[in-house]
């Protein structure tokens, strides 16, 4: 029964989700909003950890299997992408990569810099 | 035999994860970038569907539960979150100044490429969210009229790609520092590339949900702008 329980309270914040989805005219997916809530929620202790620990763990373990028919679609999309596919692997690698580095590199920068600002060098270097 | 296969409900979604747990475990000994599980699952299914001329509808019949599942499996992102809450006060200002450098990095170079490229103002467009999770993706993409499949398409393949590349472009680029490599697996791959941060580490799952929720708010924001530029 645990776990039923976990997953209701769980399936209730995504339809909390769909509920904020529907009142905001922003494109913001309901699962954003959801993990908002559920954030908001563990953090001013409305929602404890316990209520929705182990069938969280789950879900997130199995999470890359729901990629997959999203994946498979592609099949659907293949005609319209192959007029495209040039420029379109191009910028989905160039930018890939970029944007990890950008990211990644930024802020590693910036961590550095402030634990030097407070003092902890000792751990980065 | 044929004609049950395909009517099934169950039949591909069986298959799929079957080659899923396959490959998972075989991954174990084999340590190859290009041995990526998702990918794997996701190229097997398609040549099977294809060969045994099985409509995709039919396939996500049973499969589209395991995309239902996707919403409640995101909010629970949260709980990583939360766990790892203290990491992310002590690291405020890295996390936004990061992502937003990623946000806009991606924006202007998908950008510059279209340019360079000659690309229809649609076709730019619709590749403008290529770093953003799906579901935000496709408003944005439609918000902008663009081509949603292909925006579709187009995140997905940025995902496995991050997905099996991620780690090798954070050792290439010496991005060690865990909070950094989350954020960057989260900015530039989405939920895809956050299912291998949380393999990598607990701090680097937590870091990678947190980018895509940003870096997603960010997009919207300022994508109206760059739709403007072509």
């Amino acid at each position: 029964m645990k776990y039923l329980k976990q997953f209701m309270i769980i399936l209730a914040i995504s339809f909390a989700g769909e509920i904020l989805k529907l009142c905001l005219p922003l494109p913001i997916p309901a699962s954003i909003y959801g993990m908002l809530l559920m954030l908001v929620a563990l953090l001013t202790g409305i929602l404890k950890l316990r209520h929705v620990k182990e069938t969280g763990r789950f879900l997130i373990e199995i999470m890359p299997v729901m990629f997959i028919p999203a994946g498979v679609g592609l099949i659907d999309s293949w005609g319209q992408l192959c007029g495209i596919i040039v420029p379109v692997s191009i910028v989905t690698v160039a930018v890939l990569i970029i944007v990890m580095v950008v990211t990644g590199r930024v802020a590693q920068r910036v961590i550095i810099f402030t634990q030097k600002f407070s003092g902890h060098t000792d751990k980065t270097n | 035999m044929n004609e049950l296969i395909n009517d099934s409900a169950y039949a591909g979604v069986a298959i799929s994860l079957l080659i899923y747990f396959a490959t998972t475990t075989l991954k174990k000994r084999i340590n190859f970038a290009l041995f990526n599980p998702l990918l794997i699952t996701i190229a097997v299914t398609i040549a099977i569907l294809v060969a045994a001329d099985v409509d995709y509808e039919v396939y996500n019949k049973g499969a589209k539960y395991l995309s239902w599942l996707l919403t409640p499996a995101t909010v629970c992102l949260a709980i990583p979150l939360y766990e790892k809450w203290q990491v992310l006060k002590d690291n405020l200002a890295a996390i936004l100044l990061s992502v937003f450098a990623g946000v806009f990095t991606s924006l202007t170079c998908v950008f510059a490429i279209s340019k360079i490229m000659d690309l229809s103002h649609r076709e730019y467009v619709t590749l403008l969210p290529k770093s953003i999770t799906t579901a935000i993706g496709i408003g944005v993409s439609e918000e902008l009229d663009g081509y949603v499949t292909i925006t579709v398409a187009v995140i997905v393949i940025t995902g496995v790609l991050g997905n099996m590349f991620g780690e090798v472009i954070c050792k290439i680029f010496r991005i060690v520092e865990p909070v950094a490599r989350g954020l960057a697996f989260g900015t530039a791959a989405h939920v895809m590339g956050t299912s291998k941060a949380i393999e990598l580490g607990e701090t680097e799952g937590a870091m990678s949900s947190l980018a895509v929720a940003v870096a997603g708010l960010m997009t919207v924001v300022i994508v109206p702008f760059f739709g403007n530029l072509m």
